[in-house]
């Protein structure tokens, strides 16, 4: 459960996220979707407790991410944007220290080490540095990274982003696996994502919401062609095909 | 605790796992040589003690354990690993100081491989050894409190060169807070409790008792401060740049 009012970030006085509310419940898979610079990203770190919001809160599974910051990101994977991870280490360190992190242990530990790693492919790779990997390892080790503790939460800050068409399909049917009994967030600007995985779509832009419905409702509104009812409200009127669009 | 050893051995860790480590160890023993035997006169001071040894400490920690620190902060920061740090179940301080011992166990590793001067001086003489021991404990201590400070001012910046200049230049000022060169900025104008209180913060005074192998209480609680206070600040602006990112 992720309970979101309110919530606004300020940097000077630009306004990034603004009075964004919304909720969101275990069974769900939320695309987040919007412009590149639409604060997608910040209304992420602000959910995992990185980045304070200017005003309006946060909840995780009824935990107040300001106040109970820690007990909140014991229930929250996080794939931050780039997948950023220690370069020097290799995909086994890497995990292993998660894992200490996470506080796993004993067969539970074991257990979940072999799941991910089984999961996301990473045995070939698991003694090399991560450094020498490519980018489609690099993602699936900070995917692995995420879900290393089961976490009732998931948010993914643009999980398939630099994957080959292969290793999409084999991320989003991790996706749908996992959307059973756990609520995921994943950010995206790739539409036929969100329709392949999501069952609901929240689309922002310049830091407001502006729809809040199902994939297939949406696509509906452009006969069919999501990117079009995307163009259509991000830029607020009929599409523009010189103009950049966020795809 | 269990966290801040989780941290403390992933820092540790990375350190070894690039040459970073080895060339530091390897520069770091070359250049205590150099000072000991050549600037420092060690054979030609006749006398059994390791004053020729710990006498440069302060100057060459200057450089050096800027170097180890700088990485501490600023290249998480660069990486972006440290939004999945501090998104993970771990408090600021917990980082701060798992990655602070780990620097200081690295430096500490660093200055026990000097101990061939150690049997060197026992080989061709009768040292006073529980000196020798407490200017180690010194030198340690002093270490710590130059990576305190730039721990501290690595959280800064995104930029390990800047964080490795200004580490420096602030050490520098630890270091010569006794002496005239920073005393005379102040003289001039503030009062005189102020100017004693910043010619007692000198590492240089703190440490020279020690390395002379007398351990004062106050030279200890002096260098416990200076490290805890940095540490601290770590955390405050750890917090602060992370709400601002």
């Amino acid at each position: 459960m992720i309970e979101i009012d309110s919530l606004t970030k300020r940097y000077g006085r630009h306004t990034v996220v603004d009075n964004l509310s919304f909720r969101c419940a275990p069974g769900e898979v939320l695309g987040f979707l919007g412009p590149n610079g639409a604060g997608k990203s910040t209304t992420m770190k602000m959910v995992t407790g990185f980045v304070a919001p200017s005003a309006g809160s946060v909840r995780v599974c009824g935990h107040d991410v300001q106040t109970d910051t820690l007990i909140a990101q014991r229930h929250i994977g996080y794939l931050p944007e780039g997948a950023p991870l220690y370069a020097e280490m290799t995909p086994r360190q890497f995990l292993e220290f998660i894992a200490d992190v996470r506080e796993l242990s004993g067969g539970r530990r074991q257990e979940r080490l072999d799941e991910v790693i089984r999961q996301l492919h990473l045995g070939p790779v698991l003694n090399q540095s991560i450094d020498t990997l490519s980018k489609g390892f690099k993602r699936r080790v900070g995917l692995a990274q995420a879900i290393l503790h089961d976490p009732d939460v998931l948010i993914l800050d643009e999980p398939t982003d630099g994957l080959d068409p292969n290793q999409k399909h084999e991320v989003r049917e991790l996706i749908r696996s996992m959307s059973k009994e756990k609520l995921i967030v994943i950010s995206t600007h790739i539409l036929e994502e969100v329709e392949a995985v999501c069952t609901r779509a929240i689309i922002i832009a310049d830091g407001r919401l502006l729809v809040d419905d199902t994939p297939e409702a949406l696509a509906a509104q452009g006969d069919g062609d999501l990117d079009e009812v995307f163009r259509r409200i991000t830029q607020g009127d009929a599409p523009a095909p010189d103009q950049e669009d966020a795809a | 605790m269990n966290m801040i050893k989780a941290l403390f051995r992933r820092e540790l860790q990375s350190y070894f796992a690039t040459p970073v480590a080895y060339v530091f160890i390897v520069i770091f023993l070359m250049l205590m040589g150099t000072f000991t035997f050549y600037l420092g006169g060690f054979y030609e001071r006749g006398q059994a003690d390791l004053r020729a040894f710990f006498n440069y400490h302060p100057w060459l920690y200057l450089f050096l354990v800027p170097a180890i620190a700088m990485r501490l902060w600023a290249e998480e920061r660069k990486s972006g690993t440290v939004e999945l740090l501090m998104t993970l179940p771990v408090t600021p301080l917990q980082a701060v100081l798992g990655k602070f011992l780990a620097a200081w166990a690295f430096a500490g590793i660093a200055l026990l491989l000097t101990f061939p001067i150690w049997i060197t001086v026992n080989y061709l003489g009768d040292p006073d050894n529980g000196a020798i021991l407490a200017a180690y404990v010194g030198s340690f201590l002093m270490a710590g409190g130059f990576l305190a400070i730039g721990s501290c001012i690595s959280a800064f910046t995104r930029n390990q060169v800047i964080a490795f200049v200004i580490t420096v230049v602030v050490c520098f000022g630890f270091l010569l807070a006794g002496f005239p060169l920073v005393l005379d900025a102040f003289s001039g104008w503030a009062p005189q409790i102020i100017v004693d209180g910043i010619a007692s913060l000198s590492f240089l005074t703190h440490f020279s008792d020690i390395s002379r192998g007398v351990i004062d209480v106050r030279d200890l609680i002096y260098f416990a401060l200076v490290i805890g206070t940095f540490l601290y600040a770590n955390t405050i602006v750890l917090r602060w740049k992370q709400a601002d990112l």
